[in-house]
């Protein structure tokens, strides 16, 4: 330690120049270990890269695919982005994804087959009147019993995918499935329009654009932003502000539980178009990376979802194409978010390369 | 005593931070034996040089020598090694543990082994520091928990101690115990260095004082041959008026405490038993105690951060607002400044801008902050208030503390309260910018609002308030008029003669 080649020292503020820089440094260094990676298993790095992060954007349907990829990863970290702010951790945003799936898709197929324009509205808001109930449980555990919402909501994902298994197999089954834990394919009136035709790409993603737009003006210009940040830094600064803990539980677990609740059902009046047991793929949990490589303001979420969209599809394309592991778009996605939560120090510390300069004369 | 020997020598030292050169090419000598005041205003530098003596902070250049020898300590376990040791203003001890364990855990491990309990026994009899190693330091007063810091100190034999602004929190009883301890060290050899604002002591203590302004050394002096008067001018560099206290106005009842009594809340929490006041229209009604009495639980009461189930226990300007939470009882009238001003009565990495918001809500209808007018009202509290800082969009936490405790006085002041509740007004505040605060109290006072003022330092009290009642044990002993006290048995009302806060009430007002 005595000798050590560089040291960090406080910095008296945070660097805002940093907190902006970090995320591209957290993907510089994830690159480079990537690199590495490819290089270790005997694949060619530079072909491997290439495929995840050039190769789709070169191809309409690529980015048809990274659109879709991206519109539940917006959705959901934008939600979250409320709640990280004022250390209100929701991490189970894959259970209220799944509750919105199922909660909208019941709408549709209870009309099966028909519905007229007021269909997929009214599944919307189904999605997310689920969303926000399951993601009313924690909340209550945490305002009534003090439970710690990080265990709570996660745990509640799996009694939610356990659910959805439920429903597929009992209630909402096709009866034509030959036992398949599926449900009927939704009728076109549940499906929702496409956005670049005769691809994947759905209306979801305006929705997300919106949401990101609403997102950015409460949380940079409305007194709800304000309180969510005041939260999360200086929990006592809140109570002398007057502003209630309680209230602030319940509201950011319902936003990011509604909008996962919405994504939840884009996904399944979207890409998958009927509830299937592997509807929810692991969106819920990837949008926490989204949310923090976003610096947890909406213009940065939208800008980290589409990039970790790019690692689906590009991950995909590089596994069939190279026969990578098909880990490879988990450990980008890992490794992302660990450089930078690893980066983030430079935020509040400045790196001193040297020895110091201190002896002088003596 | 032998004052003549070199200790520590200081030799052109500098170290600048973004913006501002907080210590710029100072030279300085401590002799052995002699208990040396570094005088300043906050922001002037000495907390950056002794933080560079202790190891704490890395001067970007200048030397320093101890005992004719270099000394460029890395880390404060370098600098004590080297017998140099520190007493902060704020202790760093756990609340759950016992003196012993404290101990323990500030100590390198081999001299935490062994008799350690026994070693803390024979260090507070010989210099008259009672500390009992057995005890929990949830239950010790505050005096009691620096005696511990002291103790720390001490069992690694120091040549040098550095004391941050130590009587800050201390009775004046207290603080005449500290100072013969304090003269029995510099007896015996040891070279102490005292930072402190409070400039009657530093009088009545030191030999030699060297005051700094603007991180350079301005002067140097015996503070023996010197007024407060003068001490003071020499650290702010100009002349100033001390605040006048106003005759008595004999106003209409602004807030009216009756019966507040709330339970205790935690293992240290106080019970509030009972207090009763009322603050007239023109008047500062001054409180009295030592931390720990049951001053933040009243804080939290008064704020309305913990309500009070009797609506009418708390009235403003008649009306009641015991149920009232901060954001209602700001809207007809009250303001507050907390003890705590980074995270408590200010959000430390939030803006000066956006600390406005705190306490007042300056938004649209729909919820819509008027940046402008936060902005605008930023301004105006840096301006009214001279705060210094590198502009309203840093952090609040980059500030000094005199000129944040400016700021969120200022914030409240532009409030226009007609009840204010300030609790430690000028706690850790240097000298100008006390008096500019108490002056601020002052004013508003003679506006015909009524303010309250919770305070340790009697000097203080003594010098704004028009009546003072004490606290001690969750009790608030009736209210008198400046006229019928003195500080010593003010002094001795707060200290409960050193019994614990769970004491009986009945002895506290001696």
């Amino acid at each position: 330690m005595r000798n050590a080649p560089f040291r960090l020292e406080a910095r008296r503020e945070p660097s805002r120049a940093m907190l902006y820089a970090t995320p591209f440094l957290a993907f510089l260094l994830t690159l480079l270990a990537g690199i590495v990676l490819f290089w270790v298993l005997g694949k060619d790095p530079v072909r491997a890269l290439g495929l995840i992060f050039v190769t789709p954007l070169t191809s309409l349907r690529g980015i048809a695919e990274l659109l879709v990829k991206s519109t539940p990863l917006i959705l959901i970290a934008t939600g979250l982005a409320f709640g990280f702010r004022a250390g209100i951790w929701n991490i189970g945003a894959e259970g209220q994804f799944t509750l919105g799936a199922i909660a909208g898709g019941s709408v549709a197929l209870y009309f099966h087959p028909g519905g007229g324009p007021l269909l997929l509205p009214a599944m919307m808001i189904a999605g997310v009147l689920g969303g926000i109930a399951w993601a009313a449980i924690p909340a209550f555990l945490r305002t009534h019993f003090n439970a710690n919402e990080i265990l709570t909501s996660l745990m509640l994902v799996y009694v939610a995918l356990l659910l959805l298994g439920l429903m597929v197999q009992g209630p909402l089954r096709d009866p034509q499935s030959f036992n398949f834990p599926e449900s009927k394919l939704f009728q076109p009136a549940a499906m929702l329009p496409e956005l670049i035709p005769n691809t994947r790409a759905h209306i979801g993603f305006l929705v997300a654009l919106a949401v990101v737009a609403v997102a950015h003006v409460l949380l940079s210009r409305h007194i709800f932003g304000f309180m969510t940040r005041v939260l999360g830094e200086a929990p006592r600064a809140a109570v002398f502000a007057g502003f209630s803990e309680k209230r602030l539980v319940w509201q950011t677990f319902a936003i990011s539980g509604g909008l996962a609740g919405l994504a939840g059902l884009f996904e399944a009046a979207g890409p998958v178009g009927q509830l299937v047991q592997q509807l929810p793929s692991g969106y819920g949990f990837s949008a926490i990376i989204v949310a923090f490589l976003g610096r947890l303001q909406p213009l940065g979420i939208l800008a980290a979802g589409l990039l970790l969209g790019l690692t689906y599809i590009g991950g995909e394309t590089a596994q069939i194409a190279m026969s990578l592991p098909s880990a490879t778009t988990s450990v980008f996605q890992g490794m992302l978010l660990f450089f930078l939560l690893a980066s983030d120090v430079l935020v509040d510390y400045r790196p001193r390369f040297g020895r110091r300069i201190v002896a002088g004369g003596a | 005593m032998s004052t003549s020997a070199q200790l520590l020598v200081i030799n052109g030292l500098s170290k600048s931070f973004p913006g501002v050169k907080a210590v710029d090419d100072v030279s300085l000598v401590i002799a052995t034996g002699e208990i040396h005041a570094l005088l300043g205003e906050n922001g002037a530098g000495k907390s950056t040089l002794v933080k560079m003596v202790y190891g704490l902070i890395a001067p970007d250049a200048g030397t320093m020598t101890l005992d004719g020898v270099a000394f460029a300590p890395q880390r404060p376990v370098e600098a004590r090694t080297r017998g140099v040791g520190m007493v902060f203003q704020h202790f760093s001890l756990f609340e759950a543990l016992t003196v012993r364990d404290n101990i323990a855990l500030g100590l390198p491990a081999a001299d935490a082994r062994g008799d350690l309990a026994g070693r803390i026994v024979a260090v507070s009899r010989t210099y008259g520091l009672e500390v009992d190693p057995g005890r929990l330091v949830g239950e010790l007063s505050v005096g009691e928990r620096q005696r511990i810091e002291i103790v720390r100190c001490l069992l690694q034999n120091p040549r040098l101690i550095i004391m941050d602004e130590p009587t800050s929190v201390l009775t004046p009883q207290e603080a005449s115990d500290l100072f013969r301890t304090l003269r029995r060290l510099a007896g015996e050899g040891c070279a102490i260095l005292y930072i402190s604002h409070k400039l009657e002591e530093i009088r009545a203590l030191c030999q030699r004082a060297t005051v700094l302004r603007g991180g350079r050394i301005v002067g140097a002096c015996d503070p023996r041959l010197e007024t407060a008067r003068q001490l003071a001018e020499m650290m702010i560099g100009t002349t100033f008026a001390l605040p006048q206290r106003p005759e008595r106005l004999e106003g209409v009842v602004r807030l009216q405490v009756k019966q507040l009594s709330l339970p205790a809340v935690g293992q240290f929490g106080v019970p509030l038993q009972a207090i009763d006041f009322t603050v007239s229209g023109g008047e500062i009604f001054g409180i009295a105690g030592v931390a720990g009495n049951g001053q933040t639980e009243l804080m939290e009461a008064l704020i309305g951060e913990r309500v009070v189930a009797e609506p009418d226990v708390i009235q403003v300007d008649g009306i009641a607002a015991g149920r009232f939470g901060p954001d209602a009882r700001r809207k007809i009238g009250m303001a507050f400044v907390p003890e705590d001003r980074l995270g408590h009565g200010a959000v430390p990495g939030l803006s000066l801008v956006e600390n406005v918001l705190l306490s007042s809500r300056m938004t649209s209808r729909f919820g819509m902050i008027d940046w402008q007018r936060v902005r605008t009202r930023a301004d105006a509290i840096v301006t009214t208030f001279d705060v210094r800082s590198a502009g309203t969009q840093h952090a609040a936490r980059s500030l000094s503390g005199g000129n944040l405790q400016k700021y969120v006085v200022g914030r409240e002041l532009l409030t226009e309260p007609g009840v204010l509740i300030v609790s430690q007004p000028t706690w850790g505040v240097d000298a100008g910018a006390a008096a500019a605060i108490q002056a601020a109290l002052l004013e508003l006072a003679k506006s015909g609002a009524g303010v309250v003022v919770i305070s340790q330092d009697l000097d203080e009290l003594f010098q704004i308030s028009t009546r003072i009642a004490v606290m001690a044990h969750g009790r608030l002993q009736p209210a008198r008029p400046i006229a019928e006290l003195t500080v010593e048995a003010i002094g001795l009302a707060m200290g409960g003669h050193q019994a614990g806060p769970h004491a009986r009430a009945e002895d506290a007002y001696a």
